[in-house]
């Protein structure tokens, strides 16, 4: 093919969503409303997930051991718990340790009353490791390999807090999917209407084209730069909305909800926007693309 | 150049559209298709178009058979037919220029050439002032040389016109067909599709007569036969 065709088909492509701006209106409205709504879903679940990951990186099972276990050996214990899959972190406590962080936190300020018990560590033999999981669901099987390691006493676990974030977890996903699917749903919905009007205006046009002797390639390619277009510019919009509207909103909650900051460590703009850009961009060329190609399949059979 | 051996189309079962039709028409020819309206002038127009495919029959083109040419090989076909319509069939939001331009644009030809060949071919149907008017600027006289320059401007051998004056005045009709009867003379086999009784009585053409289908009469400087 001619360079001049390409840019010929290129260029017409372009003109064509001003010579139907009406319809480009509604397509690129369309397409931002839809993108709008996944952007804004995929932001908040982006936030929730990356909030559970941090509870869930604060829940640890502690493995105390045997009496009179030397310190090589609770030393070898650590490097066989630190090499299985489950673990992100196994840090060891030792009973000084273990007092010292009991007393600053039953004895607030007065840890003087504490002075009672002198030099003798009421939790002597509480020597323990801090295990830290790379995934709450799997804290089930830690225990019970824990268990079942020679020199270990006694395995606590917070069963149900890994419970109930393991089920927040399942919960946040089914939502998801959820959505996404009724928003997919909502989109192709919308699109295929507003593609169906604009095609009937078209119609005509395509079936000329086609009479004077022009491929089914050269028809469809402005079609298609025509879709990829208002995709491109019906997901960028949107995405600039988001944007700015989140970067305000974490900043916003962070200030006038201050007792939220504790419990909710929202993520930086760029994190959620470095999959969400490429995701959305994706998303309106894809449907701007298939919507194009499929309704235009249409009515080439002239 | 145009040859159809008994070809029949039906659309569904019933009364064929055309039933057994048998026509020759030589290189440079200027033939008018008359009949009333369901005679199967138009079905006639889609066959050699290659728009339908006929029920029974060989229609043969430039010595090409049409039952043969698959459906990826018709845009190349179509290329050297020209066509004009009774409604003219302009891309509506494109001026004169685009129009035309947009034929050569199809086969693929440069751009330099388009801005050579497009002037020349608008000045021989007289509309080389008028490049840069849109569709509803013009007169339907106007609209109808548009579509014939679009048709010529790839020099096709065979020029196919569906009604070209049937929504055109008299003496806008008049202008249409001596351009048509032009081009004919520079050697392109012209077919015009009509009811224009007064324009076939005048040009003593050839006249193929259609009614329900059928051929019933086929003349060299042939007259209308009116049927009703």
């Amino acid at each position: 093919m001619r360079i001049s065709t390409l840019v010929y088909t290129f260029k017409q492509g372009v003109k064509n969503i001003w010579r139907n701006r009406l319809f480009s209106l509604a397509s690129i409205a369309t397409m931002a409303a839809c993108i709008f709504l996944f952007g804004l879903f995929f932001s908040i679940v982006t936030n929730f997930q990356s909030m559970v990951k941090t509870a869930e990186k604060g829940v640890a099972v502690t493995a105390f051991f045997n009496d009179g276990l030397s310190q090589d050996q609770i030393t070898q214990i650590g490097s066989e718990v630190q090499k299985r899959v489950e673990v992100s972190k196994c840090v060891f406590v030792s009973a000084d340790e273990a007092w010292s962080d009991f007393k600053s936190t039953y004895f607030q300020g007065d840890e003087n009353l504490a002075d009672g018990f002198a030099q003798d560590n009421p939790l002597a033999n509480s020597a323990h490791y801090e295990i830290y999981l790379n995934d709450i669901s799997m804290q089930d099987s830690l225990v019970t390999y824990l268990k079942s390691v020679d020199g270990i006493r006694k395995v606590n676990q917070s069963e149900v807090a890994a419970n109930t974030l393991t089920d927040f977890n399942a919960l946040i996903s089914y939502i998801s999917l959820a959505i996404i699917v009724i928003l997919l749903g909502v989109s192709i919905f919308l699109i295929s209407n507003t593609v169906t009007v604009g095609i009937s205006v078209r119609r005509e046009e395509i079936a000329i084209m086609k009479l004077i002797g022009a491929t089914d390639f050269f028809v469809r390619a402005p079609f298609i730069i025509e879709g990829i277009m208002i995709g491109i510019i019906g997901s960028v919009i949107p995405l600039i909305l988001l944007y700015a509207l989140y970067s305000k909103m974490v900043v916003y909650i962070s200030t006038k909800f201050s007792f939220l900051s504790n419990m909710m460590n929202f993520l930086p703009a760029d994190h959620v926007f470095k999959t969400l850009i490429p995701v959305s961009l994706l998303l309106g060329v894809g449907i701007g693309f298939v919507g194009s190609r499929i309704t235009v399949r249409k009515h080439l059979k002239v | 150049m145009i040859k159809l051996e008994h070809v029949s189309k039906s659309y569904t079962a019933g009364i064929p559209a055309l039933n057994d039709v048998n026509l020759n028409i030589e290189e440079g020819e200027f033939v008018f298709i008359v009949g009333d309206s369901g005679s199967g002038k138009s079905t006639l127009i889609k066959l050699l178009l290659k728009e339908l495919e006929p029920t029974e029959g060989i229609i043969t083109i430039n010595g090409k058979d049409l039952n043969r040419i698959k459906r990826k090989q018709v845009p190349r076909y179509r290329r050297n037919v020209g066509v004009v319509f009774q409604d003219f069939r302009l891309l509506k939001d494109r001026n004169v220029y685009e129009n035309v331009a947009f034929a050569q644009r199809v086969i693929g030809e440069s751009t330099r050439k388009i801005k050579s060949n497009v002037p020349t071919i608008l000045s021989m149907v007289g509309l080389a002032a008028k490049y840069k008017s849109i569709p509803k600027q013009l007169s339907g006289g106007e609209q109808q040389r548009v579509a014939i320059a679009r048709a010529l401007v790839n020099e096709p051998k065979i020029l196919l016109a569906d009604e070209p004056t049937g929504n055109l005045d008299s003496a806008n009709a008049w202008e249409i067909v001596h351009l048509l009867e032009e081009i004919n003379k520079r050697g392109t086999t012209v077919l015009v599709v009509t009811h224009n009784m007064q324009i076939v009585e005048s040009m003593k053409k050839r006249v193929v007569t259609l009614k329900k289908g059928v051929v019933i009469s086929d003349e060299y400087l042939g007259g209308y036969i009116d049927e009703n």
